[in-house]
């Protein structure tokens, strides 16, 4: 008799899986169910990026995909201060709902749960969940797999919300992974603001794979703050599908303070006619962090107007990687699309790629990108130090200056006050 | 107040200055004239402090201390003030902010309390009236969008604020018209008093008919090769630099 030996060698995406194959998601809604299987069989079909792939050119994922991950049980405590100053809040500590942390006004108008309380009460969730996800995008795929929990958000028509409501995703283990999904639904005339917040208080490897849905109906008001203070060895893909209806405003404010890698894909297809679209981002970098911001705009209809702002501030051996492609489609006339990328370089060991995109297919727009790169600016230096600034000063008066227009367009003070802060408390001593 | 000896400066290994002496007294103020290139406004930067210039020889002596020795900031706080001949644009930075941490950073050095805000306040409205400077101006970026004539109002504006005790302002009067030079002039009259002085950088004699010097200093190629009373000046307008270069070569021959 003969014995074979044969050893099945499994491919990286294999091994990274095998984690999440041993979740247990009998409890989930049926239709939820077939999502899951639907991106299972899609993930099958896919491969994870190499470098060669232009859209992740200058992102190595092996560190991520390398990591030796567990998935955490669900906790419902952590010791944190959860000060936050509203009255609305989701907590989700390693991608599962806490219910004891999480408090919210119910008078407002707004449906505010987590995602699984959703699965079974919202006939908006049921319809459209999932919908917004690209099929060819693998981290997002896995998300729709393999996500556990996340905070659910439907402003009814007309409600204009006036607090900010904040979802609190806490990453508290060292080398876990996991899936947050978030859905947001901003029905037509609604105005609100959202802060959603990412806090590693464990140290080190994690890996949280983040996908928000957001819909922005037609003449609704959203505004989204996102900051991302992951760990310092710890990696993030946040991925944001938006879709824009008529007469539509959408801000996105994308502050990433910390993370060894943290990738963030921001997808706005606008397809309604006069919508109104702005990007921000402030990524103030140390250490050997690498912060890759990769944005799509699709104005998709005639008399959009987007403008674009995101600011790098390059410390040590950081590395930025900005990517933003504008698309002006043939129907899209009177669009006006505006894209700026600045990046201060704070040493000669940091270093950014940049590369603002458009492509216009109208013949009647108003469109213009820009991407500068350059070091504190001396002559500015002296004249702050020759009236009399110490030379730290003079550096942290101007870093504030540079990141402050980006700081100027959070329209949630609490948020504005805390961004200021971190600027101030650790630009003081660049030498 | 300042014993300037045999200063020699260089940039990029370029001799600039060679040997300058000077000395201003408290009360007095001196005009320096020269043709382009004859080293005004590296003068005024070395003064100042400005990195790329590397000195030589010589030592400059600012009210008993080693002015060469200290930081652009602590000559400041000691009592110097360059007005900028080009003042830098700096968005995002509040002319009124920057001033209260320039004033209130100096007092922390002299051991004092910050100023409080209402006197700060105070002075801000009667220093920017003194050079008629628009009060939205002040509370703006630091020079963010101003004309030509702002900015150098805003210049005597900041001295103003800062209250130095040596002021060298390098060509503040290129540039302006001669409403704007009026104003400026009137700014830098009204600071003057028997415990400060100043230096006034000029290649047009036009501003001394608004601040009287009690010496004009002819500067050429690195030196001061001239000096007289105020009415050199005005010789120096009708004659033009050729006649003291030729003067100098006679003397050398």
């Amino acid at each position: 008799m003969e014995v074979m030996n044969e050893t099945v060698k499994m491919t990286a995406k294999d091994e990274f899986l095998m984690n999440f194959n041993l979740l247990d998601f009998s409890f989930d809604e049926n239709f939820s169910k077939d999502i899951r299987n639907t991106a299972k069989s899609t993930i099958d079909g896919l491969q994870f990026p190499t470098s060669k792939v232009e859209y992740w050119k200058y992102t190595r994922i092996n560190k991520i995909i390398k990591g030796a991950y567990t998935i955490a049980a669900p906790e419902n405590e952590i010791e944190i201060d959860l000060s936050v100053p509203s009255k609305n809040c989701i907590v989700l500590i390693n991608g599962y709902f806490s219910e004891a942390l999480s408090f919210f006004n119910k008078n407002e108008g707004v449906e505010f749960s987590s995602l699984s309380d959703a699965k079974k009460n919202s006939s908006v969730l049921q319809e459209k969940f999932n919908s917004l996800v690209k099929k060819d995008e693998i981290f997002a795929q896995i998300n729709s797999a393999y996500h556990q929990d996340g905070a659910f958000i439907h402003v009814a028509k007309n409600v204009q919300a006036k607090e900010p409501y904040y979802i609190l995703n806490f990453v508290d283990d060292s080398n876990i992974m996991s899936n947050p999904r978030n859905f947001i639904f901003v029905e037509q005339g609604a105005n609100a603001k959202v802060v959603l917040k990412t806090v590693n208080t464990a140290n080190s490897g994690s890996f949280t794979n983040m996908v928000s849905e957001i819909f922005v109906e037609k003449n609704a008001h959203f505004e989204m703050n996102k900051i991302q203070d992951e760990a310092e060895d710890s990696f993030q893909i946040a991925t944001e599908q938006v879709v824009q209806a008529d007469d539509s405003t959408f801000k996105i404010n994308t502050f990433t303070l910390n993370g060894a890698i943290v990738r963030n894909n921001l997808n706005i297809d606008s397809l309604g006619k006069n919508t109104m679209t702005y990007l921000n981002g402030l990524y103030p970098l140390k250490g050997k962090q690498h912060v890759d911001n990769h944005t799509y705009l699709l104005h998709r209809e005639p008399n959009g107007e987007s403008h674009e702002l995101y600011k790098g501030i390059m410390g040590d051996s950081s590395t930025g990687v900005f990517n933003g492609k504008v698309f002006v489609h043939r129907e899209a006339q009177k669009t006006n699309a505006f894209q700026s990328n600045a990046n201060i370089v704070m040493t000669d060991t940091a270093t950014i790629n940049s590369k603002p995109e458009l492509e216009i297919y109208a013949d009647d727009v108003k469109c213009s990108h820009g991407s500068t790169t350059g070091q504190l600016d001396e002559e500015a230096l002296f004249y702050l130090r020759a009236r009399g600034l110490s030379k730290e000063s003079a550096r942290a008066v101007l870093v504030n200056a540079f990141a402050s227009d980006v700081i100027d367009q959070i329209g949630v003070e609490a948020v504005k006050e805390e961004i200021e802060k971190y600027i101030d408390d650790n630009y003081q001593g660049i030498k | 107040m300042i014993k300037i000896k045999n200063l020699h400066a260089s940039i990029e290994g370029t001799e600039i200055l060679r040997g300058i002496n000077l000395e201003v007294k408290a009360g007095e103020v001196h005009a320096i004239m020269g043709p382009n290139g004859s080293g005004k406004s590296t003068l005024a930067s070395v003064l100042a402090g400005r990195e790329e210039y590397e000195v030589t020889e010589g030592s400059v002596d600012f009210l008993g201390e080693d002015l060469l020795d200290m930081e652009p900031e602590d000559r400041s706080r000691a009592g110097l003030f360059l007005a900028f001949q080009y003042p830098v644009e700096i968005p995002g930075v509040s002319n009124i902010n920057f001033l209260k941490t320039a004033i209130n950073e100096a007092r922390e050095k002299k051991g004092l309390e910050p100023m409080p805000a209402k006197d700060f306040l105070q002075r801000v409205k009667e220093k920017s009236k003194l050079v008629e400077l628009d009060g939205r101006l002040a509370n703006r970026s630091v020079n963010e969008g101003f004309s030509g004539g702002e900015k150098k109002r805003n210049e005597i504006f900041q001295m103003a604020m800062l209250d130095p005790k040596l002021s060298v302002l390098d060509e503040t009067d290129s540039g302006l018209d001669i409403d704007a030079l009026r104003i400026v002039a009137n700014g830098v009259n009204q600071l003057k008093t028997k415990d400060n002085a100043s230096i006034i950088i000029t290649h047009y004699q036009r501003l001394l008919d608004y601040i009287v010097p009690d010496y004009v200093h002819v500067l050429y190629d690195g030196r001061i090769v001239k000096t007289g009373p105020k009415e050199l000046a005005l010789e120096l307008e009708e004659r033009g630099y050729d006649w003291i270069i030729k003067e100098l070569e006679e003397v050398s021959a």
